[in-house]
C-alpha cells in the first residue's frame, strides 16, 4: 500500500490533481521500456497479478497485460466466460477466493457500476479499475491525458470535446473529472437523449452540435456508439446519426485551427467516425494505445508501493527474461 | 381475561380526540375502560408505572412486506409482527407480493392464521388486484375480503394498464375497500435504480425519473376521479406527487398518500459509494423533495407515514448496485426516524406525527385501533421519547438487517406495547432477559 494513490485506484473523482500528474509523470520513464529490443524490467518482480475481465475486452485486457508482463509480475487472466462466474458465483464470494491466494493487485472489468469499489472494500490486495459499467475507467482517461500532453505540451487550458454517446460512457466520466482537475476546459456533445442529468453540474459545457464541438475544441475525443443504443431507442438510426454526428474530414476543414482527433476504441468506423479522419493526420488514436502500456505500468508500478522519484531507477538495466 | 391493567402517570396523547394531557389510561378486558387524571386501580389490577413515557394509541403501519409465504428466510409472520411490537406498532397491513402471490381467498386466510398463531401485532392482509400480480386479470376481491383483506394492491409492481387500475377502482366500491397503488411509469423507470440526478451520473447508474411516478400519480388522481373509488398512493418521494396530491385534495377528492421514514429523512446521496442499503423503490430524492415531502405530511396533504418495510437476506444486499434488491426494512426504526427528524427537526408536532402514524393510518385502511377511545381494542403504545439509541441491526427482531440507518443515533422507540390489552413488547423486561 502506498500513500502515492492509496490502496486502489477506482476513478479520477478521487484523485487530486497532483496524484493524476503523478501518474502521467511516472508513465513518462516507462514508455521507454516498450521501445527496448528486450521490453522487461523487474519493478514488479514476484508480485502477483490477477487480470479480472467480466466483460469482454480485447483492448485494455491486452494493454495491461503487457503493462504487467514488462514489469515482471506474474499474472493470470480470469475471463467471465467459462468461469465461476457464469456457474452462479458471486462477486463477493470471487473476491474472497482471490483474497485467499494472496495475491497482490486485481484489475477489474465489470459491467456493473462501482464493482470495482465493491472488491476494492473487500479485500487487501491492490484493485484497480477496468473499466466498472458506466461509472469510471481511469486508465482510459490517464492515456488520453496523457496523449494530450505529448501532443499539445500541457493540459491546462486546453479545450477538449467529448463527442457522442456521454449517457453511457465511463471514459467520458473520467475524462470529464481528469481534465476538468487538471485544468482543461471541457465540453460535451450529442444527442440529448445520451446526455445523462446534471451533466452541466461537473463543470463542462454542453454543445448541441458536432459543428460547434469543431469550431471550439482544440481536441475531440470521439467516443464509440453501441449498436445497442439504437436499438433501445436512443437515437432513430446509425445511418442519421453519422450524418448528424459523425466526425468527418468536411466537418473538420471548417475548423479555425488544428485539431486533434482522439478515439478510446474500439472505432465504428463510418458511424461516429470517418475513416480518413481516424487514419488521418488529425488522428492520434494509435499514439493513445502506445500510451496506454506506460500510464498502466505506473499506476502498477505505484500501486504497489513503488517510489515515483526511483521509476527511472527502477527500470535497472534491461533484464533477460528469467521468470 | 387478563387482569386489568392501569397505565398511570404517562403523557396521554389521543389524536382522535385531540387529547395531550397528564393522565392514566385503565385497560380490562382488552379494551380502553378509561383515560383520566388519578384513575385508581380496580381490585386485582396490576398496575404499570409509565411516567416519562408518552402513552399512545398503538401505531398503525399499513405497508410492510413480511415475505411468506415463499421467502421465510427473509421474514415472516411471526418475525415481521414481533418486529413490529418493538417498533410500537400494533397493526400492519401485509402487501400480497408473496410467493405465491396472495390474490386468492385462501392465500388471504392464510396469513391470518398465520398472524393468529404468531400473535404480537394484528396482521391484516392486503389482497393482489391482478391475478399474479401480472396486471391483467381482476383477482376475486370479493372472496379476499370475505377472508380478511383490508385493501388491495399490486405493490412492487405497477399497475402499467390504465383499464385494469380503473377497473380496480370501480370493482373495489361494491366493498370499500382502498386500492394502494404503487406508482411507477414502467417503461421509464426500466433498468433505473437510483433516482434520476446528479448523484446517479457520477456514479454511473441508471437513474428512474421524477416522472416515472408522477405520471402514475396524475393517472391515479384522474382514474380517482372517474371512478368515485377510494385511491391510496403508496410510499410518494417527490414534489412533484405532493403538488398533484395538493390540487387533488383541494378539489375534494377521495384520495389519500403515504410516504415513509426514509423519503422523510435521506436523499440521493446515501447511494454513494454504492451503499445498497440505499437502494429502494421509489429511490431518494433530493433535499427539495424531503423538505416538500415534509410539509405535505405536516398539512395533511400526505395522510400519513408506512414503513415500506422490505426485508433481504443480507446477502442479496452484498452486491453490486445494480444487482442488489431494491428496499430496506422499517418496523424498527421507522418511529425513532420519524421523531428525530420531524418533531425533533421541527417539521411536526408530537401529536401530530401520532395522529400520522396511528390514528389517520387507521382510518384510511378502515382497521380498528389508532384511538384511545374507552370501548376501543387496547392496541396502545408507550413511547419513550426522552432516550436516545443507537441503530444496531444485529439487534432487530426481524429476520433481516438491510438498513441505511444502522449506527445512527436516534431519540424515541416503543417502551412497552400492547395489543388487546396483553403487553406484547416490554423494553425494559427484554434488555434484562
Amino acid at each position: 500500500m502506498t500513500a502515492a494513490l492509496g490502496k486502489d485506484l477506482i476513478g479520477l473523482e478521487r484523485l487530486s490533481p497532483d496524484q493524476i500528474r503523478l501518474i502521467l509523470d511516472t508513465a513518462e520513464p516507462f514508455k521507454e521500456v516498450s521501445e527496448r529490443v528486450i521490453k522487461k524490467v523487474p519493478a514488479l518482480r514476484g508480485k502477483t497479478i490477477v487480470n479480472l475481465f467480466f466483460e469482454s475486452s480485447t483492448r485494455t485486457r491486452i494493454s495491461f497485460e503487457f503493462a504487467e508482463k514488462r514489469l515482471s509480475a506474474d499474472t493470470v487472466n480470469v475471463a467471465a466466460t467459462g468461469s465461476a462466474v457464469q456457474k452462479g458465483e458471486t462477486l463477493v464470494d470471487t473476491a474472497k477466493n482471490l483474497e485467499a491466494m494472496r495475491i497482490d493487485m486485481v484489475v477489474i472489468r465489470h459491467a456493473s457500476s462501482g464493482a470495482a469499489q465493491f472488491l476494492g472494500d473487500r479485500i487487501r490486495s491492490n484493485v484497480v479499475n477496468a473499466g466498472d459499467g458506466k461509472h469510471e475507467h481511469p486508465t482510459q482517461a490517464l492515456l488520453d491525458l496523457l496523449t494530450i500532453r505529448d501532443k499539445l505540451g500541457r493540459i491546462e487550458g486546453v479545450k477538449v470535446c467529448l463527442v457522442g454517446d456521454i449517457l453511457h460512457s465511463r471514459v467520458a466520466r473520467s475524462n470529464i473529472w481528469g481534465l476538468t482537475k487538471l485544468g482543461a476546459q471541457v465540453a460535451v456533445c450529442g444527442p440529448h437523449s445520451l446526455m445523462p442529468r446534471g451533466i452541466a453540474d461537473l463543470g463542462v459545457t454542453v454543445l448541441r452540435r458536432v459543428e460547434e464541438a469543431i469550431e471550439w475544441a482544440d481536441v475531440l475525443n470521439v467516443l464509440r456508439l453501441q449498436l445497442e443504443r439504437m436499438e433501445a431507442g436512443f437515437i432513430p438510426s446509425l445511418r442519421e446519426y453519422y450524418r448528424v454526428f459523425g466526425v468527418t474530414v468536411e466537418r473538420l476543414a471548417k475548423a479555425p485551427r488544428a485539431l486533434t482527433v482522439m478515439h478510446p476504441g474500439p472505432m465504428n468506423r463510418g458511424v461516429e467516425i470517418d475513416s480518413r479522419v481516424a487514419d488521418g493526420p488529425h488522428s492520434v488514436i494509435l499514439d493513445q494505445v502506445t500510451n496506454g502500456v506506460a500510464v498502466r505500468m505506473a499506476v502498477l508500478y505505484l500501486l504497489a508501493g513503488g517510489r515515483p522519484e526511483l521509476a527511472d531507477a527502477a527500470k535497472g538495466p534491461a533484464a533477460g527474461g528469467t521468470d | 381475561m387478563a387482569a386489568p391493567l392501569l397505565l398511570k402517570g404517562g403523557r396521554v396523547v389521543d389524536p382522535s380526540r385531540d387529547l395531550d394531557e397528564a393522565a392514566d389510561v385503565l385497560i380490562q378486558d382488552g379494551r380502553i375502560a378509561a383515560v383520566g387524571p388519578g384513575l385508581g386501580a380496580p381490585d386485582g389490577a396490576t398496575v404499570r408505572d409509565v411516567r416519562g413515557t408518552v402513552v399512545a394509541p398503538g401505531l398503525v403501519d399499513v405497508h410492510v412486506h413480511l415475505r411468506e409465504p415463499g421467502n421465510e428466510d427473509e421474514e415472516t409472520i411471526a418475525t415481521g409482527a414481533r418486529a413490529a411490537v418493538a417498533g410500537g406498532f400494533t397493526a400492519v397491513c401485509a402487501m400480497p407480493n408473496t410467493d405465491p402471490v396472495t390474490d386468492n381467498q385462501a392465500a388471504v386466510g392464510f396469513i391470518v392464521r398465520q398472524s393468529l398463531r404468531a400473535g404480537f401485532a394484528r396482521v391484516y392482509p392486503i389482497g393482489a388486484i391482478s391475478v399474479g400480480q401480472r396486471g391483467q386479470q381482476l383477482a376475486e376481491f370479493g372472496e379476499m375480503v370475505g377472508a380478511g383483506a383490508v385493501a388491495v394492491s399490486d405493490d412492487g409492481q405497477p399497475v402499467a394498464s390504465s383499464h385494469l387500475m380503473r377497473t380496480a377502482l370501480e370493482y373495489a366500491r361494491t366493498f370499500d375497500i382502498p386500492v394502494a397503488d404503487h406508482c411507477e411509469e414502467p417503461s421509464l423507470s426500466a433498468g433505473g435504480v437510483m433516482h434520476e440526478g446528479l448523484v446517479a451520473t457520477k456514479l454511473g447508474l441508471k437513474g428512474i425519473p421524477a416522472a416515472a411516478e408522477e405520471i402514475m400519480v396524475a393517472r391515479d388522481i384522474l382514474l380517482g376521479e372517474l371512478t368515485g373509488g377510494r385511491l391510496h398512493l403508496c410510499h410518494l418521494s417527490t414534489r412533484g406527487s405532493v403538488e398533484l396530491m395538493r390540487r387533488a385534495k383541494e378539489r375534494g377528492l377521495r384520495v389519500t398518500a403515504e410516504v415513509t421514514p426514509h423519503h422523510l429523512s435521506l436523499t440521493e446521496a446515501a447511494c454513494e459509494r454504492y451503499d445498497t442499503h440505499a437502494k429502494m423503490n421509489p429511490p431518494l430524492r433530493e433535499a427539495a423533495d424531503v423538505a416538500a415531502l415534509r410539509q405535505a405530511l405536516q398539512e395533511g396533504v400526505i395522510d400519513c407515514v408506512a414503513s415500506d418495510h422490505a426485508p433481504h437476506a443480507y446477502d442479496e444486499k452484498e452486491a453490486a448496485f445494480d444487482d442488489a434488491p431494491f428496499g430496506i426494512v422499517g418496523l424498527e426504526t421507522a418511529f425513532g426516524v420519524a421523531y428525530t427528524e420531524l418533531v425533533q427537526g421541527g417539521a411536526l408536532t408530537l401529536p401530530q406525527l401520532i395522529l400520522r402514524m396511528s390514528t389517520v393510518p387507521a382510518r384510511v385502511f378502515g382497521l380498528p385501533g389508532g384511538t384511545l377511545q374507552p370501548g376501543a381494542p387496547a392496541d396502545v403504545v408507550a413511547l419513550d421519547v426522552t432516550a436516545g439509541w443507537c441503530v444496531d441491526a444485529a439487534r432487530f427482531h426481524s429476520k433481516s438487517r438491510n438498513t441505511p440507518f444502522a449506527g445512527r443515533s436516534l431519540t424515541g422507540r416503543a417502551a412497552l406495547t400492547l395489543v388487546a390489552g396483553e403487553i406484547v413488547h416490554d423494553a425494559p423486561a427484554a434488555a434484562q432477559a
